[in-house]
């Protein structure tokens, strides 16, 4: 396991007292805290190097483009992308979700042709396609889920086909925590010469993710998932698709000559950039890959599949709780409910024990009808958890369960 | 105020068992609530003659607090003018931000003042009132209608 207590004294977050308690944060999946790392990355960045980016030739100005542009080579070794025109930088995975289905599906959807996605992915993967199925009268089509939350593999042979001309589907489920078979199904995709965009949000910050040996077309994921500020996060896009793409946005930064009545656009990654970048966030987001690559993403999984198992055994001895997903094989979180109780109940009588936890949909109101619930409590865990915040866990629900005896 | 009292007894017999639960054929009023934060829904219908809501019944899913209030609301307000419903309205949204205090010694509060726990949960007004909104809203809508 990882040495948490030393790994916490980066977070300065961990300093805070909540209700009388020591925070145990268990709500990585939302959003993970930041390291002092990345926090001084990007005050560093605002009190000795602020400068807008690709423009002017005095040294601020060189030495911002030269940190934004660094960040994006970070980032693109990050998930072994071969080069850094592959990287664009996006507000968040959702923004880069948008980016694709808006630049590629306006080009090449006709009506009647299929878009695939599943039955579990999160809003962002499932609204932006959406729109564009209304714009285009391209048709959606859905992978469904088999008993255990998986996905369910005879029916991606049924769904993919000729009329397929794209497939999108998430990596790692946030409500569920199922990791899905993306490998297979980017070569069955790529077998109909369909291009595939996987959602990565859930999985790069946990494991490692090889763009160039899964072989995906597009790949999107977000900084403040992984250690990194809000407002930053990442498209990889194999460059011949990407160059395949008109801009997404129009404006600065994405030109290269512009006249009153046409324009001529720069290369990619630039191409997708309108607008000055969230230069801060770019740094702040490579500061994070390193602070993630100095402690080693074997490590990082390691220790959260004990975490993970631990959570699983110690729940199910519970009377009343049901946990969601599958049980074995998953990501590092746990949804689970208890019988009778509203999880926004648990949610509050769990932040008295000084535990962060989600309760909600989970954006995923999809998967929240197909479990027949109209929300659940999510347990997430990431490199700053140990098992001793598993027990104050345990401890709440048993509480929970306490207040809610005459109930259930 | 610690979690416990956030959860009195009152509250727990309410979202236990919950009054007024049901739907009403062509209701005068018809309200449906959403709160987004946690994915709770409710549907309010209402049967008005003379100004008077003569019964109101609710489904709902939700937390202890959406739900026992909705059932403490509709035993209340059974028997009101749609004035009196929109002042006592107002009067409940005061004191579950805390604006107001919630009265002592009042019939009619007594059940009500169990959910002044939530004062200091200040995440958890939305839950509470969210019953209070929906009905204020198809009342709203009702009188809009009228007018026409």
């Amino acid at each position: 396991m990882l040495d948490v207590a030393k790994i916490k004294e980066d977070f300065p977050i961990f300093q805070r007292i909540i209700k009388g308690k020591n925070l145990i944060y268990l709500d990585s999946a939302a959003t993970t805290q930041k390291p002092k790392q990345v926090i001084e990355a990007i005050s560093n960045y605002y009190k000795y190097n602020n400068a807008n980016v690709h423009r002017g030739a005095y040294t601020l100005s060189e030495e911002s483009t030269a940190m934004y542009e660094n960040a994006r080579q970070i980032a693109a070794e990050f998930i072994n992308a071969s080069s850094s025109r592959s990287i664009v930088f996006t507000r968040n995975a959702t923004e880069a979700i948008n980016l694709v289905a808006n630049a590629w599906g306006l080009e090449y959807f006709k009506p009647n042709d299929e878009i695939l996605l599943t039955q579990m992915e999160h809003h962002s993967n499932l609204i932006p396609w959406q729109l564009i199925a209304k714009k285009t009268g391209a048709k959606l089509k859905f992978i469904y889920l088999d008993q255990n939350g998986k996905l369910d593999l005879r029916d991606i042979n049924d769904k993919i086909n000729k009329n397929t001309k794209f497939v999108s589907l998430v990596q790692i489920s946030n409500s569920l925590g199922t990791i899905n078979p993306v490998k297979y199904i980017i070569k069955l995709a790529h077998t109909y010469n369909v291009p595939i965009m996987i959602d990565a949000t859930q999985s790069v910050p946990h494991t490692n993710v090889d763009v160039q040996e899964l072989d995906c077309d597009f790949l999107v994921f977000s900084g403040h998932k992984m250690l990194g500020p809000t407002g930053i996060g990442v498209l990889y896009g194999k460059e011949d698709f990407l160059d395949k793409m008109p801009p997404y946005m129009g404006g600065g930064e994405m030109i290269n000559e512009v006249h009153l009545d046409w324009a001529d656009y720069r290369s990619i990654p630039w191409k997708f950039e309108a607008g000055t970048p969230n230069i801060s966030g770019a740094i702040g987001l490579a500061a994070a890959i390193k602070y993630i690559n100095s402690i080693g993403k074997k490590n990082i999984e390691q220790h959260e599949k004990t975490l993970t198992k631990f959570a699983i055994e110690e729940l199910t001895k519970i009377d009343g709780v049901e946990i969601y997903g599958p049980l074995d094989d998953r990501g590092p979180l746990v949804a689970f409910n208890i019988k009778n109780v509203h999880p926004h109940d648990v949610s509050t009588i769990l932040d008295e024990f000084g535990v962060a936890i989600r309760a909600g949909h989970h954006c995923t109101q999809p998967i929240m009808q197909w479990l027949n619930v109209p929300a659940t409590v999510r347990a997430s865990f990431y490199i700053y958890n140990s098992l001793d915040d598993i027990d104050v866990l345990i401890r709440g629900i048993k509480k929970t369960k306490e207040i809610f005896a005459s109930v259930s | 105020m610690s979690v416990e009292d956030l959860y009195s007894e009152i509250v727990l017999e309410h979202y236990k068992e919950p009054h007024n639960v049901g739907e009403i054929e062509y209701p005068e009023i018809f309200a449906k609530g959403f709160n987004e934060s946690c994915g709770d829904d409710i549907k309010i219908f209402a049967k008005v003659k003379n100004n008077i809501i003569e019964d109101i019944k609710f489904l709902g899913k939700g937390c202890a607090i959406s739900q026992s209030s909705a059932s403490m609301m509709t035993d209340l307000i059974k028997g009101k003018t749609l004035d009196e419903v929109k002042e006592f309205i107002k009067n409940f949204n005061k004191k579950i931000t805390g604006e107001e205090e919630f009265p002592e010694n009042s019939e009619e509060w007594f059940e009500l003042s169990a959910l002044k726990g939530v004062i200091k949960f200040p995440i958890r007004v939305k839950c509470a009132s969210l019953a209070w909104h929906t009905l204020s809203q198809g009342i709203k809508d009702f009188e809009n209608k009228q007018k026409k």
